[in-house]
């Protein structure tokens, strides 16, 4: 009897439970996001795709750089880093290559990945470095209050563009594209099923990995541009995303309003960084060389590999 | 006591291999302090390029080099840049067939040594700075020759190691040659 | 302190006598002290730092990425240390100006590192293939807020050997940026570089924590020690590194109270122990009548000064620093008690002067010797100043 009743409180219990918050760090709990923002529903959607996918989650690090998104290192309970303005993904370069067993995810706003942080953001596309990179574009400088950004489409109202955004936007999937990254997806916060599997799939992705999550400022984009709050852009993203696969990246920009092209853009396999580094030094170095950054097993399967291949030729 | 080098040519000569096998020799296998020192960036990339010594019983303690009693030229430009700072009683050493030099270095020693001809001989230009280097060492007796030849592994590459030692000991034997037979331009001061 | 003493690992030990520079020097200290990360940024005069570093990496067992700039490259590496490697920072005058912002960070997240400032002359882009050494107050001051970091300054390709290691182990002891303030002049002069044996190298280990997930604290100190125990990503302890002010788990807390007890622990951990950091090498101090006080390759041109003036048979101390940060208070003014002057010659318009006129509060007269760079002293000039001094 007593038992039964355990078990019901127990189920109780579990049911209760969101699922998300054993990710989080309860104790920096309420967060500093705004009612409406979408941040909250990525963060939902990464530790959904981390419960998927069944990594070790303490294999994962989860790096930031500043704004609002990039407070996010701050409240999942993972390692994690909260850097300078802009430089998440050097410090996850560093993270990476030092310790190659560990997945290194940058969580990142439009502002701080494409402007200040612009630069970094091709280069680790391009050296198509093991990250997964998860930019949440809210077309502003949230956190600064509302200025214009790389993203902001042009003729949106900005603090710093008060008479509307004179300036051409980046596409941000065709400028990974056009880098090298060989992972690349598009989703609106309202999506958040896709925004899940896509993430998970980037974090299983060998390579450099970019989930880009159109999503809405409600205090400060939203009001500035008399867009309505939270629901009506949900209805928006609704009314206006196109799912399309594989599309051409270079159809991805998006107009003020207009319509916007999501889906998984791009999934290709090349080399990784350190793939190329140990292929390269490998060759130069010979028996000598160690591998950089192989994990045990995969070094195991090389040396049985080679073995095979010696005892072929020796036939 | 200090003695100052100053070893020079134009680029792709070996010049700076020069100082730092000379170096090499006198810090490691001769017991001496040996403070070695270039010029870099776009000035050393042009046609002159210069390598300097300072060579001492005792710690060298200012880098530079400012009143150099030997100076090894191996291209016209180089020798009518530094000739000039040579000290009196001091050594001046250029290629035979590559500098032209003034008559008259009134207290100074001038020597002309055919590096490059005797390189050529040897099959290749390259290895000039060592028939140059073995002439140095024998005329001026700064750094012993089995020094220099030890210093070699690490500072030639391991397939020109022997070509290399053999350059340096022709400029060395004709290095000796001539010192016996005095046939050196000693105009009088 | 209670953190662990090793043996270097004898894969970095290029145990031997060579005849490199400065920089290569450099290199080889870092590789001994166990740096097996480097994320860099070429610029001149450091350059070969860098060169030789990938060019050894491979076969010594880490990896070297060049990065896209000096603000990428001065950070990766810290993400290289919370990864659980050693880690080298390398630079010259307009990177370390770029570097500035993660100078703080470094301070602020008590990363351990070392910064290499192989100074040229400036400002801005000045004079890239010649010696200066007035980067001393920009790594001091340069990053916003307060901070304190530690410095030591080679004179000779050797020192650039031996100081590395030194700074390493200090970076480890202390948790904070540790600068080696090369010149042009010394990473760029040939010298005999004499490396011991691995186990003659003494090497300071990170200051792990013993403490398991949960009880462990990332940022808990105790009045006794002011630096806190270390781990890295991956571990399962899941820290949080952060630079805004934060409490002793690592979260942000951006209040009074945590600024008020984070900010003099920062400083303190490295102004406590001013008397343990102290590292000069003092020649006839205790007799003189003028002191020269000096370092990196300065302190060489003024023995040559000192050398010739006693020889004039002045009473001259030389006073050379080591390390230069946290500078000597306490020595200079226990020696401003029994001298007439002090000499401070160095190759920026005057510097670490103000830290001597400060220390000695107007007692004695302490003469500068600026000089603009590009080249060092005349020791005569030096030479000169000393004969004034004691007069």
């Amino acid at each position: 009897m007593s038992e039964s009743l355990d078990l019901r409180l127990a189920l109780a219990e579990t049911e209760l439970e969101n699922p998300v918050l054993p990710y989080l760090r309860q104790d920096r709990i309420p967060h500093i996001w705004c009612p409406g923002c979408g941040i909250g529903s990525v963060v939902t959607s990464f530790a959904e795709a981390v419960r998927r996918s069944k990594l070790d989650r303490d294999k994962i690090a989860v790096v930031s750089g500043i704004g609002c998104t990039g407070r996010v290192a701050g409240y999942v309970d993972f390692d994690s880093m909260h850097t300078t303005h802009g430089r998440a993904i050097p410090v996850a370069t560093g993270l990476h290559l030092a310790n190659p067993d560990l997945k290194v995810v940058v969580f990142s706003g439009d502002g701080d990945l494409t402007g200040i942080g612009g630069n970094h953001f091709i280069h680790a596309a391009r050296r198509n470095m093991n990250l997964t990179v998860i930019c949440v574009n809210n077309f502003t400088y949230g956190m600064t209050g509302g200025q214009v950004t790389p993203t902001t489409p042009s003729g949106a109202n900005a603090s710093t563009t008060p008479y509307g955004n004179y300036e051409y936007p980046f596409s941000l999937p065709f400028l990974a594209d056009a880098a090298g990254a060989t992972y690349i997806a598009r989703w609106t916060s309202l999506h958040s099923r896709n925004v899940t599997q896509s993430i998970e799939e980037a974090l299983k992705h060998k390579g450099f990995s970019f989930v880009e999550v159109i999503s809405p400022c409600t205090t400060l984009y939203l009001r500035r541009n008399r867009l309505g709050d939270g629901v009506d852009t949900l209805q928006y993203y609704q009314d206006n995303s196109i799912l399309k696969h594989g599309a051409d990246t270079r159809e991805t920009a998006i107009d003020f309003q207009g319509k916007m092209l999501v889906g998984k853009f791009v999934e290709r396999q090349k080399p990784t960084y350190l793939d190329a580094v140990n292929a390269t030094c490998a060759k130069l170095i010979g028996d000598d060389y160690q591998l950089y950054g192989k994990t045990p097993p995969e070094k195991e399967a090389e040396k049985k590999a080679a073995a095979k291949g010696k005892k072929k030729a020796a036939k | 006591m200090n003695t100052e080098i100053r070893f020079s040519g134009f680029g792709g000569q070996g010049i700076i291999r020069c100082a730092l096998i000379t170096g090499k020799a006198l810090s490691l296998y001769d017991d001496k302090f040996a403070t070695m020192t270039q010029a870099f960036g776009p000035e050393a990339r042009g046609s002159a390029c210069s390598a300097q010594l300072v060579v001492s019983d005792e710690k060298v303690l200012y880098p530079y080099i400012t009143a150099p009693a030997v100076l090894m030229a191996l291209s016209q430009e180089a020798y009518e840049k530094y000739h000039g700072e040579v000290i009196e009683g001091g050594t001046l050493i250029v290629d035979a067939d590559l500098v032209k030099t003034r008559e008259e270095h009134p207290g100074r020693t001038l020597w002309k040594v055919p590096a490059t001809r005797f390189a050529e001989e040897l099959g290749n230009r390259m290895f000039t700075n060592l028939v140059a280097l073995g002439f140095f060492a024998a005329v001026t007796g700064v750094v012993s020759d089995a020094a220099m030849k030890q210093a070699l592994p690490g500072l030639v590459p391991d397939r020109f190691l022997k070509i290399n030692i053999k350059a340096f000991e022709k400029g060395y034997m004709h290095g000796l040659e001539v010192t016996k037979l005095d046939t050196a331009e000693v105009p009088a001061a | 302190m209670t953190e662990a003493t090793l043996k270097a690992d004898p894969k970095g030990v290029l145990t031997g006598v060579h005849f490199i520079d400065g920089d290569h020097a450099a290199c080889e200290g870092a590789l001994a002290a166990g740096c097996r990360f480097v994320a860099g940024y070429p610029i001149t005069p450091s350059t070969e730092i860098v060169e030789r570093f990938a060019a050894r990496i491979p076969k010594v067992g880490g990896v070297f990425i060049q990065m896209e700039d000096e603000l990428a490259a001065s950070i990766a590496i810290q993400g290289g240390v919370w990864a659980g490697h050693k880690v080298m920072n390398v630079t010259s005058g307009p990177g370390l100006s770029l570097m500035m912002e993660h100078l703080g960070y470094a301070a602020m997240t008590e990363t351990p590192c070392v910064w290499v400032d192989v100074q040229r002359g400036g400002p801005s882009t000045g004079l890239p293939t010649l010696p200066a050494q007035a980067d001393m107050m920009q790594v001091k001051w340069g990053s916003h807020g307060d901070y304190e970091i530690i410095a030591l300054s080679p004179n000779s390709p050797q020192e650039c050997f031996d100081l590395m290691i030194k700074a390493f182990n200090l970076s480890e002891e202390y948790r904070c940026p540790v600068f080696l303030m090369m010149d042009e002049v010394v990473g760029h002069m040939t010298e005999r570089v004499n490396i011991p044996p691995a186990d003659q190298i003494e090497i300071t280990d990170r200051k792990w924590t013993k403490k398991k997930p949960g009880e462990y604290k990332a940022y808990a100190t105790t009045s006794d020690d002011l630096v806190p125990e270390m781990v890295k990503a991956g571990d399962g302890y899941r820290i949080h590194v952060t630079g805004l002010t934060h409490d002793e788990r690592g979260y942000p807390a951006m209040d009074v109270p945590n600024q008020a007890k984070l900010i003099p622990r920062l400083l303190n951990k490295i102004r406590n122990n001013t008397e343990q950091l102290l590292d000069v090498r003092m020649d006839g101090c205790d007799d003189a009548d003028v002191i020269v006080m000096s370092f990196g390759i300065t302190s060489r041109v003024a023995t040559a000064a000192i050398e010739a003036a006693r020889a004039k048979g002045l009473k001259v101390g030389n006073l050379r620093l080591i390390i230069c940060w946290p500078f000597p208070v306490k020595l200079i003014q226990q020696l401003a008690e029994k001298v007439k002057a002090f000499v401070v010659p160095e190759l920026n318009m005057g510097q670490m002067v103000l830290e001597v006129r400060r220390a000695v509060e107007g007692k004695v007269k302490v003469i500068s010797i600026p000089h603009p760079g590009g080249t060092v002293h005349e020791p005569e000039t030096i030479l000169e100043q000393i004969i004034e001094a004691a007069r």
